[in-house]
């Protein structure tokens, strides 16, 4: 479903800021895969999903998402494939309309945009069904701006607004970072739902090692650009979070420097 | 006086094309677009050249639509392309289209006084037809025929091409490339990750919106008889102050589309009606206007701030108060039981 073949990223190259993001990074995911990246600040995990996204064009290697190459394609016409959730709640919406027209311009990702009627009868009760599998209570406010929802509910309806309309690729950016814990928990099991639900290929970046031993069936930690470390199905079951440290230091002979990571595992 | 307030709801309605389209800008795409004081007059200067040439005064105040349209986009594109500052895009777009209207006229000024404009050819209708009678029976009847205007057909006619106007608008911006051209002003990010290309979006809504201020130039022109190439001088500011103006008083605090194109419409009204009173006013003149326009849109953009200020300070002081009340209260509280707890004691 999505195949990263040899992927390079260099920023500031020539410069004494030089830095390698992404180092001959090759790895593929199977339809249904659901990946979790965790790895130190700078890693390369950001630099990874925006190379996917589209936001960053990478100097060599290509992308491929369901035989189609994309590694050309501007950041919107590929959106045609991604669904993405932000870490920022406030960027995943537009705050001064409804959340019924917000579902409507998602729905604009599959097909062209036409000059027709936006939100229809028939669309706002297929909206209503989908708002209430989230069991927080938006299908009774279609109408309500969404800058009126909370951080939660925000993060919520952009997850159902890049999942329901069944996308190849999920992108999941710290998608919980900045919630709560209660809300954070929320978020989560509705990410688990909406993936299995609609069975799809999820990338995901998180900061949490239980989190990311916790969901779906595959684990790559980076460090330097590359993919240092995998777990798959059967591997992943018995992972702890000290096994990750320890596999950590003995690969790179330090200790991983993520402060986050530390305070939240 | 009577009169000159329904000369201004008349040029109201015409005005309020113009407002709109500047609502459509500053407004929906957070675009504050500077176009309009250029486009404006191109809007006017094709309708009277065409008309003057003889052609028919419909086709002509379209062709200057068309024109407004085209001129818009090459602003948004100049922008998105270009990656021009907006504020700037527009401001050379203003500035080119002075040079470019004058090429247009081929002379400053351009009288239409004995051509056939849309109006004349609406007053022929109106007598042909015999309206004035049909419509003045129901004032006449009512013994108040005196308080209305003597000749009703530009008021009857730019109400009806207003309401057509606005239903179109509502209509377009609430189907699905409407809507989503309203997000592109609201969260371009989100939008563009739903794979809808902004930059034609914005594009498009500043091309509509500069047609809606060209047909408002040209109507214009044809109203007041004459073409100039300063007509259009503060025209930016002529628009927002209706639209603030409109928001203020007629929004009741919805911000629903078609109660706020209503209001809208309504405020660039209320803003000629102001416009005349002030030409009634011994002291002002009409050059005056200007300053006055600018001091509305100074005082709407300042004003609800400065209340909001104040009502945090008058919350503070209150709670502060609250708070010192609360303290003596208990105080005193504490004072009676030391009190009553010494009474005890002897």
């Amino acid at each position: 479903m999505l195949q990263l073949n040899h992927i390079h990223k260099t920023f500031y190259p020539n410069t004494p800021d030089e830095r390698q993001a992404l180092v001959d990074l090759h790895q593929e995911l199977s339809g249904g895969d659901v990946v979790t990246i965790i790895g130190s600040n700078g890693a390369g995990k950001s630099t990874l999903l925006n190379t996917i996204a589209g936001s960053i064009v990478p100097d060599e290697g290509d992308v491929v998402i369901d035989g189609n190459d994309v590694t050309r394609l501007s950041e919107q016409k590929r959106a045609a494939y991604i669904g993405r959730v932000f870490q920022d709640p406030k960027a995943g919406t537009a705050p001064g309309m409804t959340i019924e027209e917000n579902m409507m311009i998602s729905l604009g990702r599959t097909k062209r945009r036409s000059l027709f009627r936006g939100v229809t009868k028939q669309l706002r009760q297929q909206f209503r069904e989908h708002l209430a599998t989230l069991e927080i209570g938006l299908e009774n406010r279609l109408n309500t701006k969404v800058g009126l929802l909370s951080g939660g509910e925000r993060q919520a309806l952009s997850l159902l607004m890049a999942t329901f309309t069944e996308p190849k690729i999920l992108l999941l950016d710290e998608h919980t970072a900045a919630l709560d814990p209660s809300k954070e928990e929320l978020i989560l099991r509705l990410t688990r739902d909406l993936v299995e639900r609609h069975q799809l290929t999820t990338v995901m970046v998180t900061h949490q090692m239980e989190q990311a031993i916790a969901f779906g069936n595959r684990l790559w930690m980076m460090d330097e650009g590359k993919v240092i470390f995998e777990a798959n199905d059967e591997t992943k079951q018995d992972l702890t979070v000290e096994d990750l440290l320890d596999q950590f230091q003995a690969i790179r002979g330090k200790k991983m420097a993520n402060d986050r990571a530390l305070l939240t595992k | 006086m009577l009169q000159a307030l329904y000369g201004a709801v008349e040029s109201g309605l015409i005005y309020a094309l113009m407002a709109l389209g500047v609502y459509i800008s500053f407004r929906l795409l957070d675009f504050p677009d500077l176009t309009v004081d250029g486009s404006f007059v191109t809007g006017g200067a094709v309708t009277s050249v065409m008309v003057v040439s003889g052609v028919d005064p419909f086709t002509a105040t379209l062709a200057g639509a068309a024109v407004g349209f085209l001129v818009g986009c090459i602003t948004g594109i100049l922008h998105t392309k270009g990656n021009i500052n907006p504020l700037l895009a527009g401001i050379l777009m203003m500035v080119a289209l002075y040079s470019i209207n004058l090429r247009i006229m081929g002379q400053p000024n351009i009288p239409l006084l004995n051509e056939t404009t849309v109006f004349t050819v609406v007053e022929n209708w109106w007598q042909t037809l015999n309206l004035q009678g049909i419509v003045m029976a129901p004032f006449e009847a009512l013994g108040i025929a005196a308080y209305v205007p003597s000749s009703l057909d530009v008021l009857v006619a730019a109400t009806i091409l207003m309401v057509i106007v606005k239903k179109l608008l509502d209509f377009f911006l609430r189907t699905e490339a409407g809507t989503t051209l309203r997000a592109t002003g609201d969260n371009q990010t989100m939008v563009r990750s739903f794979s809808a290309n902004t930059n034609v979006y914005i594009v498009v809504g500043i091309g509509v919106s500069n047609m809606l201020v060209a047909f408002s130039g040209s109507m214009v022109v044809q109203h007041n008889g004459f073409a100039d190439i300063n007509l259009g001088v503060g025209m930016i500011i002529i628009g927002l102050a209706s639209v603030i103006i409109g928001e203020v008083l007629f929004s009741f605090g919805s911000d629903k589309i078609v109660r706020t194109t209503l209001a809208v419409i309504l405020g660039a009204i209320v803003y000629r009606m102001i416009y005349a009173v002030a030409l009634q006013v011994d002291f002002l003149e009409a050059s005056d206007m200007k300053l006055i326009t600018a001091l509305i849109v100074v005082a709407a953009l300042v004003v609800p701030n400065w209340l909001g200020q104040t009502n945090a300070k008058q919350q503070y002081k209150k709670s502060k108060a609250n708070a010192a009340k609360q303290e003596a209260r208990q105080a005193d509280a504490e004072g009676e039981k030391s009190h009553a707890t010494a009474q005890s004691h002897s």
